[in-house]
């Protein structure tokens, strides 16, 4: 107490000039509605709604109390003790995070009492835990650190006179992506209910009790979840890291690019974080229409993907049928040589599902100027009826935040947990704090939420519209329903049919709801940019092109298979720009090596349709140019200059084709619902043949490597083994429940 | 001379090798994660009784709907009782598959709960208490732990060869005023005496059953009264209506 006073004295003058300030600002502030309570903190004058923390009621006046277990997003667990505050009249410092806010309660935040209370829990914790900083990969971002600088004592107690060591507790090996420390475990149990809260996967529990007591699986297991690595960031110690990311850098080494992901069309806010020009980690980045605060595996582990099977340099097929090396410019006048020759009906262009939309206008502006029509996605959609006319055919029209608004979720041929897995969190976080009811039409496949299966077939699809099927009843009760349709199932033969049932239906729903502009219809895209491709005009599926039978070929960024040789002219001359030594490459005869999506300032837009602009944190590999700047140098090769030289050129031409990309961040609202509906003729068809309305993914196994940055990943590779190890493990058995 | 600078150099070493790093002895003898063992895996029969199936099914109806994992320790218990005293983790598998609980949710209640015992317990479980008002009552849980040790020739945390006995030293068992006391299975032996102890395992190796509760340190007393007597509510209990005001 007595090394604490001059503290106390500096304390009791900021208590002085708050109080003034207080009283200055009494005047100004306007008289809060009656049902808010009046809190005070350190004699600052806040109004809460009845029902906050204390600990919310200091943040909201300004003061941040320390803590550990407590999570903005978790439930409250109470445990760690560092959040303890001085009450006025309350014998004891109360925990905060767990204290409802009483009327007139004063809180003292920086109280002899509380300082004390917070030093002596730090050194209960720091007992416990070992001080190997400077080996563990935590050090510089780690809670436990911050906060015993802050608050802790300067100096330790700890003196181990027999020697006998500190508490220490076995490691666990929960898969390839989570390193576990668990002697650095201060048990504050975050991981333990961000798995069972957020990824609905009861993996992780306490075991034991008292000194003994550990956080893990008690049976050796593999944490199977789609969105595992976000423990690591909810982790406020080293116990939980990174497993790839283990000894390689210290986070203020690195630098933070604010970006986007491409690794689903959910378009998850990240952080880049760059060292020397390598890309060291990913992290997710607020944003609470999207991600909130969360990342799938895929997005946060596939960027070793990105330094491996890299295109570094332009290739050109030579005689004897092998890739060989060439710089740019002989690239380019192979190119110029056969364009030149070919009619502009014979050129066609295919993009893939992760081009930014700068790279995907300039190739439509070129092979325009050429005189092609053909641009075409890999991805399919059904142009039947209206097609893509209306852009609200083929974007999720309710958001995803607006899921959390929804009551009842009818998923079509959809697999969310792994084509969108926070998408999935979002109606996992719906379904636990409401009534939310969801059913599938699909695939009987493990969502982290219970829901009522209903089978595969289109017929049933075709039952509910027509009122023959009970969830009819269910969707015309509900007030805000929500059809989410996948796009894996419009990629068969005669999807035509799913996807004019599925209009037809959310139409009538629509038209049936109170609701004046609730939204039904959902489509929920597997590709990063696919809604954007759409927007720029690009023609869904490359059946048509194949008709034209074209004789030069630009594969940009194409690389899921659906072009072959036999579909081509014969001796057609495949150009491949792109960043991965994937199948477009296999397949060109000239190979333009592009930048990947780490390495270029470019706009994405998700299956909202929203767009986004990821930006640059590092330069491409070797020879590897931005694509859109390859297309550009090309066109002025091939004597159609594209009127753009700078990004911001490029911007504005995409900001002429759709008002999407003005607004970047921003829902651009689809309209014409009554249009589209209106063009929507159900067809007279008795029975189309349409296949069973699954989904592509169906087990974890298949999530991990879905394009060519994640099928190049060693990390995700290792995933892929883990999850078939762990199908051997009796512990790894699907629970029933 | 040498001798003495070979000391200071032997004294030093000792200091330089205490420095390395050893782990901290365990508080506990049990491992809080579960390794597989012959006997003890995922494959490991367990199947309740037909008898113990009704017995759970009246358990979990105790409960109101939706909370039958409250029924999580009785029928842990149910298990361990049916299985010959110890749990394996097949029966926790099970109790997880009537409770619609998941797995883990079981590992957390049966390894907090010391009386769960996770690996195989002999016939006879003995549990002796060592918590101090045992170690300083009567004659005192030393000379009693001692006792059992020579008599059953095993050390605490072991089973005879026989696998007729288990011994265990636990925390305090609730039973103070009789202290020294041991537990066996489901009696408690209490007032021990190093006499005593060794008639009741002598009684158990011969496939009696001692008589359980107080022992000769007391006089074989009825509960946990007085040596000398009653010192207080000796007289009969007063009516209703004692020392109550007359005009009330």
């Amino acid at each position: 107490m007595l090394r604490l006073w001059p503290l106390r004295q500096i304390s009791r003058l900021q208590n002085a000039i708050s109080l003034t300030q207080q009283a200055c600002n009494k005047s100004s502030v306007p008289a809060p509605s009656p049902e808010l309570v009046e809190v005070f903190v350190d004699d600052k004058q806040v109004f809460v709604e009845p029902g906050t923390t204390v600990l919310q009621a200091c943040a909201a006046a300004g003061v941040e109390i320390p803590r550990f277990c407590y999570h903005d997003r978790l439930s409250i667990a109470g445990n760690c003790r560092m959040c303890l505050v001085e009450v006025e009249r309350s014998a004891k410092p109360v925990a905060s995070c767990a204290m409802p806010v009483m009327k007139g309660m004063k809180v003292k935040t920086d109280s002899p009492v509380t300082r004390k209370a917070r030093e002596g829990v730090m050194e209960f914790l720091l007992v416990n835990h070992p001080l190997d900083c400077p080996i563990c990969d935590q050090g510089g971002e780690c809670d436990l650190q911050d906060q015993s600088m802050a608050f802790g004592s300067d100096r330790s107690r700890f003196t181990d006179n027999a020697f006998t060591g500190k508490r220490a507790v076995e490691d666990k090996n929960i898969g390839p992506l989570i390193k576990t420390i668990m002697t650095r475990c201060i048990h504050c149990t975050r991981c333990i209910r961000f798995a069972s809260e957020i990824a609905g996967v009861e993996d992780l529990g306490t075991s034991g009790r008292g000194t003994e007591m550990q956080v893990g699986t008690y049976v050796e297991k593999m944490f199977k979840s789609e969105m595992s690595g976000n423990v690591i960031d909810l982790c406020p110690v080293g116990a939980l890291t990174s497993k790839p990311y283990a000894f390689t850098a210290r986070p203020w080494e690195n630098r933070r690019i604010e970006s986007v992901d491409v690794m689903d069309a959910v378009g998850s806010n990240i952080v880049v974080c760059m060292r020397s020009n390598e890309v060291m980690r990913i992290l997710p980045r607020l944003n609470e229409d999207i991600n909130e605060e969360w990342i799938s595996d895929k997005t946060r582990f596939a960027y070793d993907g990105l330094k491996r099977q890299r295109l570094t340099t332009p290739f050109v097929r030579s005689g004897t049928g092998e890739l060989v090396p060439a710089d740019w410019e002989s690239a380019f006048v192979k190119i110029a040589e056969r364009v030149n020759a070919t009619d502009g009906d014979l050129i066609a262009g295919v993009a893939g599902g992760q081009v930014d939309a700068e790279a995907l206008i300039a190739l439509k502006d070129m092979l325009n100027r050429l005189g092609s029509e053909s641009v075409c996605t890999e991805e399919k959609f059904p142009m039947t009826n209206s097609g893509i006319d209306f852009r609200s055919n083929y974007i999720m029209n309710t958001t995803i935040s607006g899921i959390e608004e929804s009551d009842l979720i009818l998923l079509v041929g959809t697999n969310p947990r792994l084509e969108a897995p926070l998408v999935n969190a979002r109606i996992r976080k719906t379904w636990i704090n409401s009534d939310l009811c969801v059913t599938v039409l699909g695939a009987p496949v493990d969502l982290s939420y219970d829901y009522q299966y209903l089978g595969d077939s289109f017929e049933l699809l075709t039952d509910i519209l027509n009122d023959k099927h009970p969830l009819a009843k269910g969707l015309k009760e509900a007030s805000k329903p929500m059809i989410i349709l996948g796009s894996a199932v419009l990629q068969g033969e005669n999807s035509g049919a799913i996807l004019d049932t599925v209009k037809s239906l959310s139409e009538k729903l629509r038209a049936g709801s109170e609701q004046e502009d609730w939204k039904v219809f959902n489509v929920l895209h597997t590709q990063a940019n696919q809604v954007g491709a759409l927007d720029l005009g690009y023609a869904p599926g490359v059946d048509a092109m194949k008709g034209s039978k074209p004789s030069v070929l630009f594969l940009l960024g194409a690389d899921a298979g659906t072009v072959k040789r036999e579909d081509l002219y014969e001796n057609a001359l495949v150009v491949y720009i792109g960043h991965h030594g994937d199948y477009g490459a296999q397949i060109a005869d000239v190979v333009l090596p592009a930048a990947a999506y780490t390495e270029k300032d470019a706009v994405y837009v998700n299956t909202e349709g929203r767009a986004q602009i990821g930006r640059q944190a590092v330069s491409p590999p070797g020879m590897a140019r931005q694509d859109w700047k390859i297309i550009r140098a090309l066109s002025e090769m091939l004597g159609v200059t594209l009127p753009y030289d700078k990004l911001s050129d490029v911007r504005a031409r995409l900001g002429e084709v759709s008002p999407t990309f003005n607004h970047a961040g921003q829902v651009e609202d689809a309209g014409f619902f009554n249009l589209s509906d209106s063009a929507t003729v159900p067809r007279k068809e008795s029975r189309p043949a349409v296949q069973p309305l699954s989904p592509a993914l169906l087990s974890l196994r298949d999530f991990y490597m879905t394009d060519p940055i994640s099928r190049a990943s060693l990390t995700m590779a290792k995933c892929v083994q883990a999850v078939d190890d762990a199908e051997k493990n009796p512990y790894s058995k699907p629970e029933q429940s | 001379m040498l001798s003495a600078v070979c000391k200071s150099l032997v004294s030093s070493t000792a200091r330089q090798l205490r420095a390395f790093h050893r782990p901290a002895a365990a508080c506990s003898d049990k491992l809080f994660v579960h390794r597989d063992e012959p006997n003890n895996n995922s494959e490991t029969p367990f199947e309740f009784s037909a008898e113990n199936i009704k017995r759970s099914e009246v358990i979990i109806a105790n409960y109101p709907k939706g909370h039958e994992a409250a029924a999580c320790i009785p029928l842990l218990d149910l298990a361990q009782r049916q299985n010959d005293g110890w749990l394996p983790i097949s029966a926790m598998h099970r109790v997880a598959e009537m409770l619609k609980m998941p797995r883990m949710r079981v590992y957390e209640v049966a390894t907090f709960y010391t009386m769960f015992n996770r690996e195989p317990v002999g016939k006879y479980f003995v549990q002796i208490c060592t918590t101090t008002p045992c170690m300083l009552g009567g004659v005192g849980s030393d000379v009693i732990l001692e006792a059992i040790k020579e008599n059953l020739g095993i050390g605490v945390g072991h089973t005879t060869d026989d696998n007729m006995f288990t011994l265990a030293e636990v925390e305090c068992l609730g039973a103070c005023v009789n202290a020294p006391m041991v537990q066996i299975n489901d009696d408690y032996y209490e007032d021990l005496t190093v006499d005593d102890m060794h008639r009741i395992l002598n009684d158990i190796k011969a496939g009696k059953k001692p008589k359980a509760g107080p022992q000769s340190g007391q006089n074989f007393r009825f509960a946990s009264e007085p040596k000398t007597g009653l010192t207080s509510l000796t007289e009969p209990p007063t009516g209703p209506g004692f020392g109550v005001r007359a005009d009330l």
